[in-house]
């Protein structure tokens, strides 16, 4: 292959369509709440760890509803439960996470 | 085609055209490019349809390239600029015909900041006085060369020596139209058709025979963008936004594409080679590509001018396909010979792209 010192970069096109949305639907099977999000950011703006990492519970469910993968942000959770206390719709973010990273164990992705 | 909607609402984006008399202002980068369009433009309106069209030797530029790529401030485009009118009114012209799909979207914004702020154009006259004692008049009609075509496309049409038909099998052969960005999506009003649905080229293509293509990305730009190509940390985003246009229009197995900016025809060419070596994809049939002409090409193609003259040997992607399709006669050893039959040496072959 020639190299021409640039090349094509990759699409960041998001086609809903072509999404794999299997993990968004196991939990949501498990976590109905997951619907509840609104993508406030508010867990994303008390994370202790989102500074640092760029954990972001309403990025990981934006993510899952988008077909991407996030074990490495599951991984950068410290389960505080800071962000459960600031959800303005209750949402149980921590068990939200667990159930998340349940689901990965199960599946053997972790 | 069933015209409802907004298409009907975007018809209504159409302007008069003077049949006659005309400045033209070429373009600094087609004549490299593909250095018979405007060759081709001038005998197909001076000599076949017998128009009025001053060529004149002393414009240049229109800064269009350093404006965009910001190494020029805009009053020194604007001199640029109004010297080419100063050049227009000595020779007697009102009407402006603009080769270059840059200029022609410079001359516009031109014109329309000097309306909006008249002190800034009592500046640039005095900017011009001083710089080489120069006065003009704002043109009556800034059309760009393609509207002349389109204008006069049924005329073509009429006189034309070969339909944009598949002599094989019979069908309209299918064209992917492209408009360069600042033909129409700056202001609207001045392109026939407006931004969303311009009907320059798809009028031409169909008048002579041939059937539109309508993709997803049919208005995405084809990738210059003077600002992405020109750098070369920013010429991956050029090439990505070429590759995203032949993505989005493989499926529909364009028979040829047609343009009619001097970047686009020039891009929506030798990307191709540059996808084809990095990816290894081609979007042609039998592993060619899909050849890409300018408004003025295609014309000459119609007319039945040589292809050689026409300069399609300077083409990265093979035109011969597309010859054999519309059944146009050719002489593939004339292909390298230049004027005088010299030879103009053969280029290199490309690893994946199908060339002759």
């Amino acid at each position: 292959m020639i190299d021409f010192g640039f090349k094509i970069n990759p699409s960041s096109t998001l086609d809903l369509d072509k999404a794999d949305l299997t993990l968004y639907n196991k939990l949501v099977r498990m976590e109905p709440e997951a619907r509840m999000c609104m993508a406030c950011g508010s867990c994303s703006a008390t994370c202790m760890s989102a500074e640092y990492s760029g954990m972001s519970v309403r990025k990981v469910l934006l993510a899952l509803q988008r077909g991407k993968d996030v074990s490495m942000m599951l991984s950068n959770c410290m389960l505080c439960g800071k962000c459960t206390m600031v959800c303005p719709r209750g949402i149980n973010t921590r068990h939200l996470i667990l159930s998340l990273c349940r689901i990965y164990d199960k599946e053997g992705l972790k | 085609m069933i015209h409802q909607g907004k298409k009907v609402i975007w018809s209504d984006y159409q302007k008069e055209i003077p049949d006659d008399h005309w400045f033209y202002a070429r373009s600094c980068i087609r004549q490299n490019f593909f250095p018979a369009s405007e060759k081709y433009f001038l005998k197909i309106t001076k000599e076949l349809l017998g128009k009025a069209i001053c060529d004149n030797e002393h414009h240049t530029t229109c800064g269009g390239i350093a404006y965009h790529s910001d190494t020029i401030p805009q009053e020194t485009a604007m001199t640029i600029i109004a010297r080419q009118f100063a050049i227009m009114t000595e020779a007697g012209y009102e009407n402006l015909v603009v080769s270059c799909i840059t200029s022609f979207g410079n001359y516009n914004e031109t014109i329309e900041t000097w309306r909006e702020f008249p002190e800034l154009e009592a500046k640039i006259r005095e900017n011009l006085w001083k710089a080489c004692r120069r006065e003009f008049k704002i043109p009556k009609y800034v059309a760009h060369a393609s509207d002349l075509i389109y204008r006069f496309r049924n005329e073509i049409a009429e006189k034309a020596r070969y339909n944009l038909i598949d002599r094989h099998t019979g069908q309209p052969l299918k064209i992917v139209e492209h408009i360069g960005c600042h033909y129409s999506k700056m202001f609207p009003h001045k392109g026939f058709g407006g931004a969303e649905y311009p009907c320059v080229l798809s009028g031409m293509v169909e008048s002579w025979g041939g059937q539109i293509i309508d993709y997803p990305e049919r208005r995405h730009c084809c990738g210059y963008g003077f600002r992405q190509y020109h750098v070369k940390a920013n010429r991956g985003y050029s090439l990505s936004n070429t590759y995203k246009k032949f993505e989005s229009m493989e499926p529909y197995h364009p028979d040829a594409i047609i343009t009619n900016c001097p970047g686009c025809p020039y891009f929506l060419d030798r990307w191709q080679y540059v996808i084809s070596e990095q990816t290894g994809k081609t979007y042609g049939q039998n592993g060619y590509g899909i050849p890409v002409l300018t408004y003025e090409e295609l014309a000459g193609l119609v007319l039945g001018y040589d292809p050689w003259d026409l300069g399609l040997q300077i083409h990265q992607v093979a035109v011969e396909p597309l010859l054999d399709k519309i059944g146009i006669e050719y002489d593939p050893e004339a292909k390298y010979l230049g004027v005088n039959k010299e030879d103009i040496l053969r280029p290199e072959l490309p690893t994946n792209l199908k060339c002759h």
